[in-house]
C-alpha cells in the first residue's frame, strides 16, 4: 500500500501549487533575504544591514565602524563565500521544483517540500556558524575586551549587546520563499484530504 | 470712629495710587500661557527656522521660531577658528576681494529665496556692508557656497533684497562714491564726482550661481533699504534714498534738511531691455567672483575685470522718484504688491503708496519735476493715503497675510499695527527697547504665515543677567496670530541682527545634506581609502596625505620634517555617516582648527618654527577613544638629513 500511495498522482490543482513554490523562489534574485539591524541610544535611527542573494547593502560601513572598537572582522562581500554558488543553488532549486511539478506524483511533492525545507534548515545553520565565527574570532588587541571574548548576534529575534539592540531575521525575499514553502504544505494536507476511496479506485 | 474710617480710607487710596506711580513693565505685558506656546517638547523640533544676520559678527545664525534656541552660527563673511572658515586653504579664497583677503565684514540683511513670491528656501542671501560683497548660503548644506564683490559701490546696505522669483538680487549702495580712473577727488566736488549705483545681480534659477548683470548710475544719494515689487508689482523695485541733499560733511543735520526725499522705483524689465537691446556701456570695474566646490571640497577666486552699466538719464523709462517724507528708511511692498509703505524715520505719519496709481500717474506724466531728467512723481497722485499717528520713528514694516502691516518704531519702541486699507492704527505693543527689524515667517513674501513676529532690538538694559559693558542683543517672540499682539518670549542673540526672514521648516529639514559621499570627492588631495595614506617632500614643501576614522590618524607618526619647511596636512574624513566631523589640530599652528565633515578632505598649512616632536589630535569629539585619536609628527633643524618616514600602528 505504502509504496503505490506515493505514487500517487497529484491532482491537477495541487501540481499548480508546486509550480507556484517553484517560481516564488524566482524573486530571491532580487530581493533582499535577510537583515540584521542595531539600535543605540546614539543611533535612534537604527542601522541595518541586508543580505542579497550575492551582496550585501545597507549601514554596512557604519555597522564596521562600531563593530571594531570590540575587534570584530570587517564585514564585506568577500566574507561570504556562499554569495558566489547561491546563485546556482537556488537556480537548482527553481529546477527542481519545475521537475517536481512536471512529475505531479506525491512522492515529487514531498521530495520537493523535504528539499526546500532542508535548504531552509542549512541556510539558518550556516547563519549560525557564520555568527558563531564571527562573534568569537573578536581581535585581541581591540580597544574594548567584551567578557568571555564572544559578542553573538541572534540568530534570529532580538538580543541585547552592550548599548545596542540587535536584530536578526528574514526579509522579503526569505519571507516569499517561506509562502511559497507554505504552499508546497497546503498541497500535501489537500493531498491528504482528498477521500481514500479515491486512492482505492487507483491502486 | 468716623477719623478712623476716614484714615483708613486714606491709607487704602495711598495704596492703591502707589503702584501707579511707575510705568508699566514687561511683567504686565504677558498674559495667558505663554510659556507653553514657546516651549518644544524635548525632541520636538521647532516650526520656524529664523535666519538672521549677525550685523557686526559677519555671519549669520540659525534660529528656531517659537522657541528662540540658536541652532547654529554660520560663517559667511567672518573667519571662524571654530571650523577653519578662512583658515584652511581651501576656504581661504571664499574671503578674498579686490582689496585681498578681507577676514570680517558687516552683514545686516537676510533675503530667502522665493518663487512665484513664495519662499522656497533654496537658498539665503546676506550682504557685506563694508566692503561690498553678497553672498549665497546653500540652506541644505548650511554653507557659504559664493560671494561676489560689488564694485562702484560703498557701504552696501541697500542689498540683498531679491525679486519674486530670484531672477536678481540687488545692491544699492548707501555711501556714493566717485567711480573709474577719476576717482581721486576732492570730497567738496561731491555733487558733480559722485555717483550712487545700483547692482542686480542675476541668479542662475538651477544653479543659484550669481553673476553681476548691470548696473544703474543713480544720482549721488545714500540709498538705505529697497524690496522688490510682487505679484501685480512685479518688474519694479523700490530703493529708499536719504540725503538727497546730497551733502557729504555732518550728516545728521545736513542731510535731514528736505520735507521729502525720496522713493526711486526702477522699472528693471525695461533696464533688462535695454541690456538686451545692447545700450549698457561696459566698463572698466575690477572685482571678485568667489565659488565654493561641494565636489572639489574647495573654493576659487576669479577676478573681474569689467560691468555693463545703464546711465538713465539718457535711458527713458527705468527710473522714477516718488516723494517720501523725511528721510525714509525701510521701503516695503505688501503681499499683494499693490502697496508699497515707506518709513520715514523721522517723519510724523507713514505714507502708503498705491502701485496702481504710480502706473496712472506714469501715463499721464503727472510730474511735479526731474532730476536730471528722470521724473520726480506728484506725492499725492501716488499716495494710497498715510497712517496718522503711528508712534515715533518708523523704521520697517512686515505684514502678515490678513490684511494687516506691523511697523517698528525706533524711538517710541514700539510695534504699531495696522490696516493696510484702511491705514487705521488697530494695536500697539512694547518693545525691550529701541526696535530694529521686524520678522515674520513669510512676511516679506506673497504668502506670510501670519503666526509669529520678533522683533530685533538695538538695546537690551535690564532684559538679562547683566554681562559687564557689552550686553547681548535681544529679540522678542509675539504671538501674531489673534486681534491683539501678545508678548510671548524674550531671548539674546549672536551679534548684532539687522534684518531676519523666518520660513517653515518643512521646506528644508528633509532635505539636508548628511555626509558627503566619499566616492564623489574631487578634491585633488583626497584619499578613498586608509592604504592610500602617506607623506610626499616637493622641495620645502611637505604634504601629507592623512585619512581620519573613529579614531585614529593615518599616518600618526611623521618624521623628516624641518624646520621652515611648508607643511600640508591634507586631511580626508572617511566617515560616511551623519554627525561625525573629525577635527585637526597641531601645536603651534599660527591658524585655526581644521572641523572636517564626513567625505570632505582639508587642509591646514604649517611652518614649524623650532625642532621637536609635536603632538596632534582630533578637536571633535568623535567616539569613546576620541582622546586616542592622536599622532606625532617630528621636525629636526634646517637641513637635516632625517630621513622621511611616516606609518600607523607599527610598534618597533
Amino acid at each position: 500500500m505504502l509504496i503505490p500511495s506515493i505514487m500517487k498522482t497529484l491532482s491537477f490543482s495541487n501540481r499548480i501549487l508546486i509550480l507556484l513554490a517553484a517560481l516564488l523562489i524566482i524573486p530571491s534574485y532580487f530581493t533582499p533575504l535577510w537583515q540584521i539591524s542595531l539600535w543605540a541610544p546614539q543611533y535612534p535611527e537604527g542601522l541595518n544591514m541586508k543580505i542579497w542573494i550575492d551582496h550585501l547593502s545597507g549601514n554596512v560601513d557604519q555597522i564596521n565602524g562600531v563593530n571594531h572598537y570590540i575587534g570584530m572582522r570587517h564585514i564585506g562581500d568577500e566574507m561570504f563565500p556562499e554569495f558566489s554558488f547561491l546563485i546556482y543553488v537556488i537556480g537548482v532549486l527553481i529546477a527542481l521544483g519545475v521537475i517536481a511539478f512536471l512529475i505531479g506524483k506525491r512522492w515529487s511533492l514531498y521530495s520537493f517540500f523535504g528539499l526546500m525545507t532542508f535548504f531552509g534548515l542549512a541556510v539558518l545553520a550556516d547563519m549560525y556558524r557564520w555568527g558563531y565565527q564571527y562573534g568569537h574570532n573578536l581581535d585581541s588587541k581591540a580597544a574594548i575586551k567584551v567578557e568571555g571574548m564572544s559578542y553573538q548576534p541572534p540568530l534570529i529575534g532580538y538580543k541585547e549587546l552592550l548599548n545596542f539592540l540587535a536584530y536578526s531575521g528574514p526579509d522579503t525575499g526569505s519571507w516569499i520563499l517561506i509562502g511559497g514553502v507554505g504552499l508546497l504544505l497546503v498541497a500535501i494536507i489537500r493531498d491528504r484530504m482528498e477521500k481514500p476511496a479515491l486512492v482505492l479506485k487507483t491502486v | 470712629m468716623e477719623k478712623k474710617v476716614w484714615l483708613l480710607a486714606i491709607g487704602l487710596t495711598a495704596l492703591a495710587l502707589a503702584p501707579g506711580c511707575k510705568p508699566k513693565g514687561a511683567q504686565t505685558a504677558i498674559t495667558g500661557d505663554a510659556a507653553s506656546k514657546v516651549y518644544v517638547a524635548p525632541g520636538n523640533h521647532d516650526e520656524f527656522y529664523n535666519i538672521v544676520s549677525g550685523g557686526f559678527n559677519g555671519q549669520m545664525s540659525v534660529v528656531g521660531l517659537p522657541s528662540g534656541r540658536v541652532l547654529k552660527i554660520l560663517p559667511v563673511f567672518s573667519v571662524n577658528p571654530e571650523n577653519g572658515w578662512g583658515y584652511s586653504e581651501e576656504s581661504k579664497p571664499m574671503l578674498n576681494t579686490s582689496h585681498g583677503f578681507v577676514p570680517w565684514d558687516d552683514l545686516h540683511h537676510i533675503a530667502i529665496s522665493t518663487t512665484n513670491a513664495e519662499h522656497d528656501a533654496r537658498w539665503a542671501f546676506g550682504n557685506a556692508n563694508n566692503t561690498p560683497r553678497i553672498a549665497r548660503i546653500d540652506l541644505n548644506t548650511f554653507k557659504t557656497v559664493e560671494i561676489i564683490e560689488i564694485p562702484n559701490s560703498a557701504g552696501n546696505h541697500s542689498s540683498p533684497f531679491i525679486t519674486q522669483n530670484t531672477e536678481y538680487v540687488v545692491a544699492g549702495t548707501r555711501f556714493s562714491v566717485p567711480v573709474g580712473e577719476k576717482n581721486d577727488v576732492s570730497i567738496d566736488s561731491y555733487k558733480e564726482n559722485f555717483k550712487g549705483y545700483i547692482s542686480f545681480i542675476a541668479v542662475n534659477p538651477e544653479s543659484g550661481e550669481m553673476n553681476l548683470s548691470f548696473q544703474i548710475e543713480a544720482p549721488p544719494f545714500n540709498f538705505d533699504l529697497a524690496r522688490a515689487g510682487k505679484n501685480k508689482s512685479h518688474g519694479w523695485f523700490f530703493f529708499s534714498t536719504y540725503n538727497t541733499e546730497m551733502a557729504h560733511t555732518l550728516l545728521e543735520v545736513n542731510a535731514s534738511q528736505k520735507d521729502k526725499d525720496f522713493i526711486m522705483a526702477i522699472n528693471w524689465k525695461k533696464a533688462e531691455e535695454y541690456v538686451k537691446a545692447g545700450q549698457g556701456t561696459k566698463k572698466k570695474a575690477k572685482y571678485v567672483h568667489n565659488k565654493w566646490n561641494e565636489e572639489t571640497h574647495s573654493a576659487t577666486s576669479t577676478m573681474m575685470e569689467d560691468v555693463l552699466t545703464l546711465d538713465p538719464t539718457v535711458l527713458k523709462d527705468i527710473v522714477y522718484f516718488i516723494p517720501c517724507p523725511k528721510s525714509p528708511h525701510g521701503t516695503d511692498t505688501d503681499p499683494t504688491g499693490e502697496y508699497i509703505v515707506g518709513s520715514g524715520k523721522l517723519a510724523a505719519i507713514i505714507p502708503v503708496f498705491s502701485f496702481t496709481k504710480m502706473l496712472a500717474a506714469i501715463e499721464s506724466k503727472d510730474f511735479e519735476g526731474d532730476i536730471n531728467g528722470m521724473p520726480v512723481l506728484k506725492y499725492e497722485s501716488v499716495l494710497h493715503g498715510e497712517v496718522v499717528k503711528p508712534g515715533l520713528g518708523p523704521l520697517h514694516t512686515e505684514f502678515d497675510g490678513k490684511g494687516f502691516a506691523y511697523t517698528s518704531m525706533f524711538v517710541s519702541s514700539e510695534i504699531v499695527k495696522w490696516n493696510i486699507e484702511t491705514l487705521e492704527v488697530v494695536d500697539r505693543v512694547p518693545t525691550y527697547y529701541s526696535v530694529g527689524h521686524l520678522s515674520i515667517p513669510g512676511g516679506p513674501t506673497g504668502k506670510p504665515h501670519g503666526k509669529y513676529m520678533v522683533a530685533y532690538n538695538k538695546i537690551t538694559k535690564d532684559r538679562y543677567l547683566p554681562t559687564g559693558p557689552e550686553l547681548a542683543h535681544s529679540a522678542q517672540l509675539y504671538d501674531i496670530s489673534g486681534d491683539k499682539m501678545q508678548l510671548l518670549l524674550d531671548f539674546p542673540t549672536i551679534g548684532e541682527p539687522h534684518y531676519a526672514e523666518a520660513f517653515p521648516a518643512s521646506l528644508i529639514k528633509d532635505r539636508q545634506v548628511k555626509f558627503y559621499p566619499i566616492e564623489k570627492n574631487q578634491s585633488p588631495y583626497a584619499l578613498k581609502g586608509i592604504t592610500d595614506a602617506r607623506v610626499e617632500r616637493k622641495g620645502n614643501e611637505v604634504h601629507v596625505y592623512m585619512t581620519s576614522i573613529r579614531s585614529n590618524f593615518r599616518p600618526d607618526n611623521i618624521e623628516g620634517v624641518n624646520v621652515g619647511d611648508e607643511v600640508y596636512f591634507h586631511v580626508t574624513n572617511l566617515e560616511q555617516d551623519w554627525d561625525v566631523p573629525h577635527g585637526f589640530a597641531i601645536k603651534g599652528a599660527n591658524t585655526a582648527e581644521l572641523l572636517i565633515m564626513p567625505g570632505e578632505t582639508s587642509t591646514l598649512k604649517w611652518v614649524p618654527d623650532r625642532t621637536g616632536v609635536f603632538p596632534f589630535y582630533c578637536t571633535d569629539f568623535c567616539s569613546a577613544l576620541h582622546q586616542e585619536m592622536q599622532g606625532y609628527l617630528r621636525v629636526s633643524p634646517k637641513g637635516s638629513s632625517t630621513a622621511l618616514k611616516f606609518s600607523t600602528g607599527v610598534v618597533e
